[in-house]
């Protein structure tokens, strides 16, 4: 399992292995949306922990359908459906190297990147800590999207389809415990959620997922 | 340890490629499989890895046997061949790599990435990934597949070595490697594609 998980991040690490893409294309969005609503600290301010979420969100997408396809395509995903590694661990191993691959360094790069947005002080610590909660669900909601299409040639936009919806109450709690943290109220019953759907989806998905691959693999 | 087969019928897509297929493979034993193409090798050792499951009868085999070595050789382009080997020796928890690098004749290859060798030298480190799994039975489908004379003759012997220390091989194979091995021919077994048609797509479709 430690030899898969290694084996995940040195890839990504690799040429063509898409470390930093994500984060990339965070700062992008980040960068976009001021010349797009213009210059007001005020507004910017507000609209920084929704904005700050939707860019993590879609960072997170961008990297999903290379979860299981490139494996699936090169046969390492047969050998490793015959190997001595139950599949739902190789599910959750690999969602967990997702997420330290796009979902850690988005969560670290949230509060630089919430300058940008003229966020103020405790926000910073908000959008760290329900990124923090918010990204490893939308690793594993990913990884499941992702064994759902596997089998399929580009099958990444309809990976996007599937898996945007399920992201969606990550997102209303994440932002909302984002927002309301920053303006000083009391967030504890959203992050709490946030935090819920994370645990949930890493306690079941991984079964979910496996069982995906499985069929697709026959 | 015995892999043993009785009525078994295998489907591939929902339609029934071989049935009623029935044999042995014993400790010491290879057993190689011919059919034109098309027959149902493939499924068969997909069937016997565990990939999908048999649409009827038994296969008994003990558990944590198999090693199947599949057409791709499930190799990273990005790693180097010691990196590639060291990873599924990890996986199956054997870890000693320098063994099988020399049976492959891989050593002087073992820095160069995967994506810079040629087709010949990727198959031999996809069968190099067979001596470090530490299993007993060798499923192989197509394994001489763009190797060279003295390659194929590389490989034999592997298999050769494997089987005297107690293995067991199954190789799907259209040329004669020059083993003692019985031969098995599966076109006695191929199904009527049109006879359970009916009855199999509509489960599949489901699925």
């Amino acid at each position: 399992m430690i030899a898969l998980l290694m084996r995940d991040l040195r890839l990504s690490v690799r040429a063509g292995g898409g470390f930093g893409l994500g984060l990339a294309f965070f700062l992008i969005v980040t960068v976009l949306v001021p010349f797009g609503v213009g210059p007001e600290a005020e507004i910017l301010a507000r609209i920084a922990p929704g904005i700050l979420w939707v860019g993590a969100l879609l960072a997170c997408l961008l990297s999903l359908d290379r979860i299981f396809q490139l494996d699936f395509e090169d046969g390492s995903l047969d050998l490793l459906a015959t190997a001595p590694v139950p599949m739902e661990g190789a599910v959750a191993i690999k969602a967990l190297a997702h997420w330290l691959v796009t979902g850690l360094p988005l969560t670290l790069a949230a509060p630089l990147f919430g300058g940008l947005m003229s966020m103020q002080a405790p926000g910073h610590w908000w959008m760290f800590v329900t990124l923090l909660l918010g990204t490893p669900a939308l690793s594993m909601i990913g990884a499941f999207g992702a064994a759902l299409t596997v089998g399929l040639k580009r099958g990444g936009l309809l990976l996007s389809l599937l898996v945007l919806p399920l992201y969606v109450p990550t997102l209303i709690f994440g932002a909302e415990a984002a927002a309301r943290g920053m303006a000083g109220l009391a967030n504890s019953t959203p992050l709490l959620m946030v935090a819920g759907i994370t645990a949930g989806s890493v306690a079941l998905l991984p079964f979910a997922a496996a069982a995906a691959l499985r069929i697709n693999l026959r | 340890m015995e892999l043993r087969v009785e009525g078994l019928t295998v489907a591939r897509g929902g339609v029934p490629v071989l049935e009623g297929l029935g044999f042995s493979l014993k400790a010491g034993e290879v057993l190689v499989l011919r059919g034109p193409n098309g027959s149902g090798k493939t499924t068969l050792l997909r069937t016997l890895a565990g990939l999908q499951p048999p649409q009827a009868g038994e296969i008994s085999l003990p558990p944590e046997t198999i090693a199947y070595g599949a057409h791709a050789d499930g190799l990273k382009a990005q790693l180097t061949v010691t990196e590639n080997l060291m990873f599924w020796a990890r996986v199956y928890g054997t870890g000693d790599i320098d063994a099988a690098l020399s049976r492959m004749n891989l050593v002087s290859l073992r820095d160069r990435p995967a994506a810079n060798l040629s087709a010949g030298q990727k198959r031999r480190l996809g069968l190099a990934r067979l001596l470090v799994t530490g299993r007993p039975i060798w499923l192989l489908d197509e394994p001489t597949v763009s190797l060279d004379t003295a390659s194929v003759g590389l490989f034999a012997d592997c298999v050769r070595a494997h089987v005297a220390d107690g293995g067991a091989a199954l190789i799907a194979t259209h040329i004669d490697l020059g083993l003692e091995a019985e031969i098995l021919d599966v076109t006695p077994f191929r199904a009527d594609p049109d006879a359970a048609r009916v009855q199999g797509a509509f489960d599949e479709a489901f699925l």
